[in-house]
């Protein structure tokens, strides 16, 4: 009971005016594999606020995909609650979409313009052709993909897949986006161009997104308020701000002390760990 | 310890140092032709159809020569040619072609009907682990059944008819479909169940939209086997069967020839299973694959 | 989006410690009965325990006659008949005996159409050529013609089960060749693999998804060939003459005649029991030990 007193105490509010879009509140998940039963994360809080680019970060093994599927609708905590503007998620739904790390994630049997519209249409943003093409080739001249609406996904690379996932799940308008390690299996040059775009489409509509990533500096850069968890199980570490950190700061010794701290957080009590259990929980 | 090292180090061999440099300005292109056109033979060779065209008919002109030449006895081996004029005859001035016609029909029904049960098995398998257990059981157990050895039950059972025909013709198909879109479901990524799922698509439209097509590949591998089963059975159960009811389809007629030593006949119906299968399997199918999976990707 | 809102900026807190005591068990061991219905085994053969006994009851209640569906009990009693009496092991033996030579020599064929298939252009064409012609020519359509030629008796049965599978399987063995990557086969030669040794030690375990497909297929167009050939002439065909049994299929087919439909059903049993042998057992323990053991499965 310590440990929720301690992080509800931990979830200041804010100075402002403004509510919280979506509250995780003593959230513990588990899941199965053939042979065990694994908590994945342990009574963890946070608040995040309209307009936040909210990063989940931590080392592999701290629940934060598993975290990111809780609130996606996937899992059910088996302890807490997870409430989306007051009220409760029970099942996924199109108000909280989310962007994939795998490339398979765009459907292949339709084009990059279908798989927008797909979305569109089935998630109930609209029923209507004609306004369903209109709304995705915005987001496809967003993206910078014009030109590629009718290609099929698998003659794209995997920074344009990406880039897809990103205008699908943008189209959608949801309360929040929800992006698992989308740039991780990128090369490091697209990663950047990404990061940077990402952060320029927020720019234009401020939109709310939780973003989970292993990298420290992905972090730093994208985000504007930093959950730091620890791993086996996940469990809230620090919660931190980054909105003055940005791709022209990334050398700059501001830059490098938050690293450091964040670094020195994870790594200093680094719990020692059952082999095979490590294994389990990466996969 | 030391010493050695500072002796190896000494063999080293030494970084050499060069200036930089780098190139203002590249100069254009004198490789000459980039790329040569072949000559029109060497191209019209490379064409497959081509190749192949001249492969048939070089086995055509030795048959041809093998039996002419040597003077085969037609009723062991006839001549392409007298195959072909059986064939030419019964097509156009015999019933041969309703004896096709009798047997796509019979083919038609019983394979579409095998899909529809397939069908409903597998949203069964997909909507329970009871169901899905129970399918995989039964498709475990009935795939190995050749669908032909049911052939008596079912004449004891629907007597000597189109039904029989079309009930071993289900048999055939049904386990090989569902098997294959079974175990495609069951393939389907994590990653894209769950995009279906975000996006609000349940129950029978999610398996439409999202299951289905993506496990087409696997769907059709299992619609391509069920068919060369239910062709292979067809042809076997017509070939006892036509015997019993009189009057048939393709596998009766060529029943019926080899029964009279008309073996020419028989040539002549074997050229008819061959069209009919390649037509199915190289134009259906292949049209099928090029305009889904192919494009899409999802195969090559 | 003109009132695009804007960052709320909140203190930042850091958990001087985490609960460790507090977390419980970051894993737990599923209870033996959690483990128990997750197996697949333990579920299905509770369900065909559950389907006999359903058989069975519903049979005796309905009073179903026996010459339309027969009692499971009469079924597994004229199994134990058929095995004791009436010498169905010999025959399931002697269509073993035709089934596994038509299958290796026609394996061998293949073998032969592959490798020339795979050396020259002109062999390709040739292959292709006969498998998209002969392969969906069902086997059992040549038996008339194999009648004829060898006369009745296991030489025609084995000619046509040689054409059942050798098409599948070169068919199969070839594509899966000429997809070999072709970084495996510059890793290959790199290492100084050449001629046969290259064949056998790189081609045909990176084609080996395909080339095992290609035997499954084969033995399932055997198969389903075999016991078609035996019902179909299985009168004329099986050597009863001389007073050895036939096959698995003339068993199904005289006692179909003699309308002793539980033994027409101990038949089909022993058939089914045959293919799942085969397929599940001996091909499903190649696979585990090959391409699933190397993460290659075939999609």
């Amino acid at each position: 009971m310590d440990a929720k007193t301690d992080t509800v105490a931990g979830k200041k509010p804010a100075t402002g005016t403004a509510k919280p879009i979506l509250e995780v509140d003593g959230v513990t998940l588990q899941y199965k594999t053939k042979e065990h039963l694994i908590t994945a994360t342990y009574r963890v809080s946070f608040d995040v606020y309209p307009a936040d680019r909210f990063v989940l970060l931590g080392p592999s093994g701290c629940g934060k995909s598993t975290l990111l599927k809780g609130i996606a609708g996937y899992m059910k905590p088996v302890e807490g609650d997870i409430r989306l503007k007051g009220r409760e998620i029970s099942e996924p739904g199109p108000d909280r979409v989310m962007v994939f790390q795998e490339f398979d994630q765009l459907l292949p049997w339709k084009t990059v313009k279908q798989n927008i519209t797909f979305a569109l249409r089935n998630g109930g943003k609209t029923s209507n052709a004609a306004e369903a093409n209109e709304i995705a080739m915005e987001y496809i001249h967003k993206v910078k993909l014009t030109g590629f609406e009718d290609t099929f996904p698998h003659m794209l690379s995997g920074g344009m897949k990406q880039r897809v996932a990103i205008a699908r799940g943008m189209a959608m308008e949801p309360d929040v986006l929800l992006m698992d390690e989308p740039f991780a299996a990128l090369d490091a040059l697209t990663r950047l161009q990404m990061q940077k775009e990402l952060l320029q489409l927020w720019e234009d509509t401020h939109f709310t997104v939780l973003f989970v990533t292993h990298s420290i500096e992905e972090a730093l850069i994208v985000g504007s308020r930093i959950l730091v968890l620890s791993p086996h199980p996940g469990q809230v570490k620090a919660e931190l701000n980054a909105h003055e950190l940005n791709h022209d700061n990334v050398g700059s010794k501001v830059f490098a002390r938050v690293q450091q701290r964040i670094h020195d957080m994870l790594f200093a009590d680094r719990i020692l760990e059952d082999e095979i259990l490590g294994e389990e929980l990466d996969k | 310890m030391s010493k050695t090292a500072i002796k190896k180090t000494a063999s080293l061999p030494e970084l050499v140092v060069r200036p930089e440099f780098e190139v203002s300005d590249l100069e254009q292109a004198q490789t000459g032709e980039v790329a040569i056109k072949l000559s029109w033979v060497e191209r019209i060779w490379n064409v497959d159809a081509v190749r192949k065209s001249v492969i048939l008919l070089s086995l055509v002109v030795v048959w041809q020569a093998y039996t002419v030449g040597f003077d085969v006895e037609p009723l062991m081996l006839p001549s392409f040619s007298a195959s072909f004029a059986t064939l030419y005859n019964a097509l156009f001035h015999g019933d041969l072609i309703f004896k096709i016609w009798f047997s796509i029909k019979v083919l038609i029904i019983g394979y579409s009907a095998g899909l529809f049960l397939a069908a409903v098995l597998i949203l069964l398998a997909t909507a329970t682990r009871f169901g899905s257990d129970l399918i995989a059981m039964a498709t475990a157990m009935f795939n190995p059944l050749p669908a032909i050895a049911l052939l008596p039950l079912a004449m004891l059972w629907f007597g000597l008819g189109t039904a029989s025909l079309v009930f071993v013709l289900i048999h055939s198909v049904l386990w090989a479909v569902a098997l294959s879109t079974h175990s495609g479901f069951e393939g389907v990524s994590q990653t894209l169940r769950m995009i279906g799922r975000n996006y609000g698509l349940r129950g029978i439209e999610y398996v439409w939209k999202i299951l289905v097509p993506a496990a087409l590949p696997s769907i059709l591998a299992g619609m391509k086997i069920g068919w060369a089963f239910a062709w292979r059975t067809l042809i076997g159960a017509e070939l006892v069967f036509g015997a019993s009811s009189g009057s048939g389809g393709l596998g009766w007629y060529i029943f019926e020839s080899s029964q009279n030593i008309e073996t020419d006949g028989v040539f002549a119906g074997l050229f008819m299973v061959i069209l009919i299968g390649f037509l199915v399997e190289n134009v259906v199918f292949r049209n099928v694959e090029v305009k889904t999976v192919i494009r899409w990707g999802m195969q090559r | 989006m003109t009132s695009a809102p804007s960052i709320e900026i909140r203190p930042e807190f850091e958990a001087d410690e985490i609960g460790k005591a507090a977390t419980g068990d970051v894993a737990r061991k599923l209870s033996l009965w959690e483990r128990i219905t997750d197996m697949n085994s333990v579920r299905k053969l509770t369900i065909l325990v559950i389907v006999l006994v359903i058989w069975e009851i519903y049979t005796r209640w309905a009073e179903v006659s026996e010459l339309i569906m027969p009692r499971f009990s009469s079924t597994a009693e004229a199994l134990l008949d058929g095995v004791f009496n009436e010498q169905l092991l010999i025959m399931v033996w002697n269509s073993l005996t035709v089934l596994v030579s038509g299958y290796f020599i026609g394996l061998l064929i293949a073998t032969l159409l592959t490798t020339a298939a795979t050396m020259t252009r002109f062999g390709s064409d040739i292959l292709s050529t006969l498998t998209a012609m002969l392969n969906p020519l069902p086997a059992i359509a040549l038996l008339p013609l194999a009648l004829l030629w060898f006369g009745l008796g296991a030489d025609a049965i084995i000619f046509t089960l040689l054409h059942s599978v050798i098409w599948p399987v070169a068919l199969n063995a070839h594509v899966g060749f000429m997809s070999v990557s072709e970084t495996q086969r510059m890793v290959g030669r790199n290492y100084g693999l050449r001629g046969l040794i290259y064949v056998a030690k790189l081609l045909i375990p990176a084609a080996f998804p395909q080339i095992l497909m290609g035997l499954k297929i084969g033995w399932a167009y055997a198969w389903r060939t075999l016991i078609a050939a035996e019902l179909v002439f299985g009168g004329s065909i099986s050597d009863t003459s001389e007073g050895t049994s036939g096959g698995l299929g003339w068993f199904v087919f005289a006692n179909q005649m003699d309308l002793r439909i539980a033994h027409v059903f101990a038949g089909l049993f022993t058939v089914i029991l045959v293919g799942v042998l085969v397929e599940n057992v001996i091909f499903n323990n190649i696979e585990n030990r090959t391409v699933r053991r190397w993460g290659m499965q075939a999609r």
